[in-house]
């Protein structure tokens, strides 16, 4: 018997129509664990680094996480994984909510797409029943509205849709997959859906998963929920308040914009309005959160409410979470949050990256000022700030006139609309869109985490150490005091001694080699985490959260039934890390692509941020130019892999002797 | 009559807090797998989220008595604004929801409060709600001890108000000499 996992995966090939249910070999899931583990695994071994991402040889990949649908607390992630239309490296965008227990339930631990489909449609999955069904009715219809129309018309109230608007059907480059209150919106991976046909797909499972050792694990789980309990009303002082408790950041919840809204940039990730946030706004923004928002929610199994229900009158209702409130009113300069609202419930329809995509607009809207961009460009666009926000989303999505440039994000417009519209894409690692930030000081942690993150979103990376020192040695003693979640004891003592100012203070403190160590601690939660699909939120995102490499070993081992200590984690995760940068090796990623937006920080140290990048390489077993050497893939086990890229010529012989 | 003392327990549901995560399905399901906590499934849970988020209908609902047929009435009620089916509420295992069934066997599932040996100190369910939208209450109430009254003596009773008692015994009289003859 398989025990957290099914042991099966339903492979669908659109291009015949072909749909098979595949047993998994458990060795994998003992190598890689599962979730992105074995989502890598797969891509490097099926899909070639030639593929275009708009081919029928590119798979898409849902998958569950080991965990999911077992009772660990939320254990509900889905990790899709694809190559990139935008970046054209390895894309995992990920989403919480309800429907990869449901594919669990219903048998299966991933689910692979190959090939095209020639008409769009939607697939059903009820158990060990899978359909292919028409879905050239739904076409351009909501996301949202998808889904309730196909629960109607199947009847099944519990069945859990994931679907893609009008932006995945036109395939930009923005467009992401929509699921009740989450979605995953990053990198594109809603334009690969789109490009292989499929509008949606609906699943219902009533199976059981099982558990190696019950009484063991259930006991783990209520340590979690206990913990949980504790921390969660417990606020560490001096961060913002959406970080200081647990969860993805309380933006629900709170009302208090003071932060975002002063520190992060407005526009074209340009202006800082470093004293916007006054009563008045308080008190109109706080009105008008209170309004809309009808219920904060979760997803399954979770007891945090990071989500929330949002009815703003006149509109039809949508799901929201995180930030997406304000980075459409802040791209707009509007200062009326119930815009927010209302063109983000249109944009979720449409189904594009709430991140992205308020920036994309403000860059054309800066290239049209410029001049780069022509008023024959925007015929027939407003020139209120909301109505211009309005009348270009709905040009992007649909492809049409500008839009069609816009669509494929802002590098690629840059490149297409030329005239020095480069300098205007200003805000991109690896080509993708990044937080709307701008600083003074070079922050070392976060310099190594921006560069080489392989999903080029930093909430992916940080989590678990402070971003900032604490003011005074109190709170850093109060901090470091029950601090179980430090690998290693010496992070307690990089926290005691960093300070705002003087020698020990950024950028050159905490020193080179621990700013590897933190990055390296930070990393592997967040790979622990969708291989096993656990929520962020409740683990590598937050200060102190419940879940840390001291006891996720045993909630694995006894979920599973797989002998795991924390060495051996530690060992799955350098390799399911190192497995990710092949395979965006053999995609053609080298270090010259590991920067931050230039404009990042204002003070920059280049001698220190080499050093910074050559000792994490080094650190990690990796060349110079960020390739795993062979003899750090023969200790992981990935013989297989030096063998490849030795063969296409990107480890060369001569790098074994040189690096080791 | 004399009076007995009886422990009454209570689930009180706090719809307003639900954060509509599905726990109380999933712990419920764990704890009633045979053996304990050996798999887990919502399908099998003996409380379902009735869960519509649209329109913001979260409602936790208990399993209580199998019943044989569907009843008549699939009553719609609108209680703050929002439109309820009838069955939403209803904790009945019944021929027309597959709901309060085991989905292999569709043998009827039914709450038992979580019986165990030793007992545990709330139900499940009300342990992993960390919302509160599901608190645990034990009270003891003091209850007449009922004299149950048998079927045929509520039917008869019933026709002799409908009828009086004469006619009742007439025809009873009469029935019994056809059926011996």
């Amino acid at each position: 018997m398989r025990y957290a996992e099914t042991g099966y995966n339903l492979e669908i090939d659109l291009s015949r129509g072909n749909v098979e249910r595949l047993e998994t070999d458990p060795r994998l899931t003992e190598l890689y664990l599962g979730g992105l583990g074995t989502n890598t695994k797969i891509l490097w071994d099926r899909v070639p680094p030639e593929t275009e991402p708009f081919s029928s040889d590119n798979q898409l990949i849902f998958s569950t996480g080991l965990l999911v649908a077992t009772p660990a607390p939320g254990a509900n992630r889905t990790i899709v994984t694809t190559y990139s239309p935008q970046t054209l490296l390895m894309g995992y965008s990920m989403m919480g909510g309800f429907w990869a227990p449901e594919l669990k339930h219903a048998g299966y631990d991933k689910l692979i797409f190959r090939g095209k489909s020639p008409n769009l449609i939607y697939v059903w999955i009820n158990n060990d029943k899978v359909e292919i069904r028409d879905a050239s009715h739904l076409r351009g219809k909501g996301a949202v509205e998808t889904s309730e129309l196909i629960r109607q018309e199947l009847n099944e109230p519990g069945a859990q849709v994931a679907a893609i608007g009008l932006a995945g059907e036109n395939k930009v480059y923005m467009a992401s997959i929509e699921q009740g209150r989450s979605s995953a919106s990053r990198l594109g991976i809603g334009a690969v859906m789109g490009d292989k046909g499929i509008k949606a797909i609906a699943v219902r499972g009533t199976r059981d998963i099982n558990i190696a050792r019950p009484s063991e694990f259930i006991n783990l789980c209520n340590d979690v929920l206990q913990y949980i309990k504790i921390r969660a009303p417990k606020l560490v002082p001096e961060v913002m308040p959406i970080l200081a408790g647990l969860g993805s950041p309380q933006e629900m919840a709170h009302y208090d914009e003071k932060w975002h809204t002063e520190n992060f940039m407005w526009g074209n990730a340009r202006v800082r309005r470093k004293d916007f946030w006054n009563k008045e706004i308080e008190k109109k923004w706080k009105e008008t959160l209170e309004t809309v928002r009808t219920r904060l929610i979760s997803c399954y199994n979770c007891p945090m409410k990071c989500g929330a229900i949002i009815s703003v009158p006149g509109i039809s209702t949508y799901m929201m979470k995180c930030f997406s409130k304000l980075t459409y009113t802040m791209a707009a300069f509007v200062e009326d949050l119930d815009f927010g609202f209302k063109i983000a419930q249109r944009a979720t329809e449409y189904g594009v990256d709430g991140f992205s995509t308020p920036q994309v607009m403000a860059f054309a809207f800066e290239l049209k000022e410029a001049g780069i961009l022509t008023d024959a460009d925007f015929a027939g666009c407003p020139s209120d700030n909301e109505g211009k926000f309005y009348w270009l989303l709905d040009r992007i999505v649909r492809r049409e006139g500008i839009g069609d440039v816009l669509a494929n994000g802002t590098y690629w417009a840059a490149q297409q609309i030329g005239k020095g519209a480069e300098e205007y894409a200003h805000n991109n690692i690896k080509k993708h869109e990044q937080l709307p930030l701008k600083l003074g000081m070079l922050n070392p942690i976060y310099y190594l985490m921006y560069c080489t993150g392989e999903k080029a979103n930093i909430t992916q990376i940080e989590g678990n150490f402070p971003q900032a020192p604490f003011s005074t040695m109190e709170l850093k003693e109060e901090f470091v005091k029950d601090w179980v979640q430090v690998p290693d004891e010496k992070f307690k003592k990089y926290v005691l001694d960093w300070e705002m100012r003087g020698e020990r203070s950024m950028p050159f403190y905490p020193p080179v080699d621990a700013c590897c160590e933190i990055v390296e601690w930070q990393e592997m939660m967040h790979h622990i985490d969708d291989a096993v699909g656990v929520c962020a939120g409740l683990s590598s995102f937050p200060l102190k959260p419940p879940y840390h490499i001291h006891n996720y070993p045993q909630i694995i081992s006894s979920a599973t039934g797989i002998d795991m200590d924390e060495s051996g984690l530690k060992q799955v995760y350098k390799r399911n890390r190192t497995l990710l940068r092949a395979v965006n090796v053999r995609r053609g990623l080298r270090r010259e692509d590991e920067k931050p937006p230039e404009d990042h920080w204002k003070k920059r140290f280049p001698e220190l941020e080499k050093k910074l990048l050559d000792t994490y390489y080094q650190y990690k077993g990796w060349d110079l130019q960020g390739i795993p050497t062979k003899k750090t893939l023969h200790e992981l086990a990935l013989d297989y892999v030096a063998e490849d890229l030795e063969q296409r010529g990107i480890i060369k012989n001569e790098q074994s002797e040189e690096e080791n | 009559m004399s009076k007995v003392k009886k422990k009454i327990k209570v689930i009180k549901i706090d719809l307003d807090k639900c954060n509509g995560c599905r726990a109380c399905e999933v712990i419920c399901s764990s704890f009633h797998a045979k053996p304990k906590y050996s798999s887990n499934n919502p399908a099998r849970s003996r409380i379902r989220l009735i869960r519509e988020p649209l329109r913001d209908v979260y409602l936790p609902v208990y399993a209580g008595e199998y019943t044989k047929a569907e009843c008549m009435g699939r009553d719609k009620y609108v209680i703050d604004g929002k439109e309820y089916n009838e069955c939403d509420f209803c904790r009945a295992s019944c021929p027309s929801r597959d709901v309060f069934k085991e989905p292999d066997s569709g043998l009827p599932l039914k709450c038992d409060m979580c019986e165990d040996d030793p007992p545990q100190e709330k139900p499940l369910c009300v342990q992993w709600c960390l919302n509160d939208a599901l608190t645990y209450e034990e009270r003891e109430e003091e209850v007449e001890e009922e004299v149950k009254q048998e079927d045929v003596e509520i039917g008869l009773e019933s026709m002799i108000n409908q009828y009086g008692l004469q006619k009742v015994m007439d025809t009873i009289a009469r029935i019994s000499i056809s059926k011996k003859e």
